[in-house]
């Protein structure tokens, strides 16, 4: 009978830290199997620093494609080419973070047509922490180096007016920019539970939208900054804080303070994905496979 | 013959299966289409008739660069995984017995999985940018079937890059840095990422001369009706030419690995 009660107490107190101790709990899961997969690749050296290079190359040619512009223009949509390097770099790296830690999230449609995601379910632990742990690749860190690459090059070349706000802009754009990446992930991977075909539809916001970030808002039309602004907001990423500390004018005409929203809007995009991930996983039904 | 035919309508019919996903591809082709058709406008805004392009024919280029992007495989995909795959296994040895050309076999496949990439998602984003920008359709319709043979012959050339990969597997047992290289080389020197009109000097000379710019700079100016008569018979020629040296390359590397399976004994 005592042992009845210990039970009951101690499920009781289970029930009261469940969300606290989920989290430690998906974040510790989550660290065990990037460690993992990082001993993995650690095995074959030569083919990690091969397939980071790559990684770097990949990301660098959307770079040198925006030089050979640059080769026949002084100007793009009114920004010059150290100006576009801020809004690249800070995309470029923010994206690069997020892909770090969560670009596995894609394979999610695969998961659930091959059936493979049962195993995931049946494991004591949080089961996003294991997606997104999954083959956790360490080659991803060439996307980030490319981004802060262009953005030390920005940084360096740009004169622009130095204050305290402005310098504690560019790591707050990177690590909000991550989450808000980040998010879209999740977000993204909550809608392949119910087209699990469709994880292309994930990589336009993901990747689409780090390509639509690289250039400035002048280019495009109303209505797409309205929507990377209201609707999935992308603008909070750089084009917002990174106006601020260029001095320039914000698009739409937003007022000076939403420049130092990005972490709220990181917040709020985190429950959103959070939810729409719940709501995922419980429409879930196994193929049976 | 026939039996190519078959495997042809096979490679179309295997991919059109999936349906989501080639909404879901149509979708993503016509965002970064979006992305890129302003950017440019930003570009031809600046300093318009670049690279000898109007501003409507260079949205055009970009919105045939969407639509052939799968078509023309630009970067990666299709059956070289799959080939790659066998070749590590050791499978590969099961095809060779078979009474069949290996490299006409696969062919044949990818021909049909072209085939079908051009009509599922090809012609949808192609049609939504129509709608949303300015593009120069060609006028005259001999110019129609005159592309089709172009782009044809870049899927060709595009094969016989990625055969060439595949069969890197032979000798690198793992084939992604080959393949990594093939996509990186694929996505610049196509001309995806800017028409290689626009690369300067020397680099552009090389561009232009380069196996990959039969995938999509050749096939766009076709549409865009900048070869005709002559001009036109040298854009294919360079096409086909690059098609035949690069399926030499693959025959010759093919029967040398063939031999180097049977002394390994498979």
């Amino acid at each position: 009978m005592a042992e009845v009660v210990d039970v009951a107490v101690a499920e009781g107190s289970a029930v009261v830290f469940a969300s606290r101790s989920r989290l430690v709990e998906g974040v510790r899961a989550y660290g065990l199997i990037a460690a993992m997969w990082l001993r993995s690749t650690m095995a074959y050296r030569a083919s990690f620093v091969m397939t980071a290079v790559g990684n770097f190359a990949a990301t660098a040619f959307d770079f040198v494609a925006i030089m050979l512009m640059f080769s026949h223009v002084d100007v793009l949509g009114g920004y010059t080419l150290p100006e576009i390097a801020l809004l690249y770099g800070v995309s470029g790296t923010a994206f690069g973070l997020a892909d770090l830690a969560m670009g596995s999230m894609d394979r999610l449609g695969r998961r659930v047509r091959d059936g493979t995601l049962d195993t995931l379910l049946v494991r004591p632990v949080p089961v996003l922490a294991q997606v997104a742990a999954d083959r956790f690749a360490l080659r991803r860190l060439g996307r980030i180096s490319q981004g802060l690459l262009v953005l030390g090059y920005a940084l360096v070349t740009l004169d622009i007016g130095w204050t305290a706000l402005k310098v504690v802009m560019v790591p707050l754009m990177l690590l909000s920019g991550a989450a808000i990446f980040a998010a879209v992930f999740v977000a993204g991977a909550a809608f392949q539970f119910f087209a699990q075909d469709a994880s292309e539809v994930q990589n336009s916001f993901t990747y689409g939208g780090n390509t639509l970030l690289q250039y400035p808002p002048t280019i495009f039309a109303k209505d797409l900054v309205r929507g990377v602004t209201f609707v999935v907001p992308l603008a909070f990423v750089n084009w917002l804080p990174a106006l601020y500390v260029l001095g320039r004018d914000y698009p739409l005409g937003l007022p000076d303070w939403v420049a130092f929203l990005p972490p709220v809007v990181a917040g709020l995009c985190w429950v959103a994905a959070g939810l729409a991930w719940r709501a995922g996983l419980r429409a879930y039904r196994s193929t049976g496979s | 013959m026939r039996l190519y035919a078959v495997v042809a309508a096979g490679g179309f019919r295997r991919y059109a299966t999936y349906r989501i996903a080639t909404v879901a591809g149509v979708f993503t082709n016509t965002v970064f289409g979006f992305i890129m058709a302003y950017t440019y406008t930003a570009l031809w805004d600046e300093r318009p008739r670049l690279g000898g392009y109007d501003m409507s024919q260079a949205l055009t280029y970009v919105w045939l660069g969407q639509a052939l992007l799968m078509t023309c495989a630009m970067m990666g995909g299709g059956f070289e995984d799959e080939l790659m795959e066998r070749i590590r296994t050791g499978d590969v040895a099961v095809d060779l017995y078979r009474p069949i050309d290996l490299q006409l076999w696969w062919l044949a496949g990818d021909l049909g999985r072209a085939a079908f990439h051009l009509l599922g998602r090809g012609i949808m984003p192609m049609l939504l940018g129509s709608f949303a920008f300015d593009l120069a359709l060609p006028t005259s319709p001999g110019i129609w079937p005159a592309f089709l043979v172009s782009v044809a012959l870049g899927v060709v050339v595009s094969f016989a890059i990625r055969y060439l990969v595949a069969l890197s597997a032979f000798w690198l047992m793992d084939g992604a840095g080959a393949a990594q290289i093939a996509f990186l080389a694929g996505m610049f020197f196509s001309g995806l990422l800017l028409p290689l009109n626009l690369f300067p000097g020397l680099l552009g000379e090389v561009a232009r001369a380069l196996p990959w710019s039969a995938l999509l700079q050749v096939p766009a100016d076709v549409f865009l009706g900048r070869h005709t008569g002559w001009g036109l018979v040298r854009a294919y020629g360079f096409q086909a030419g690059w098609a035949l040296a690069l399926l030499s390359v693959g025959r010759l590397l093919q029967s040398a690995a063939t031999r180097r399976v049977v002394v390994q004994g498979g």
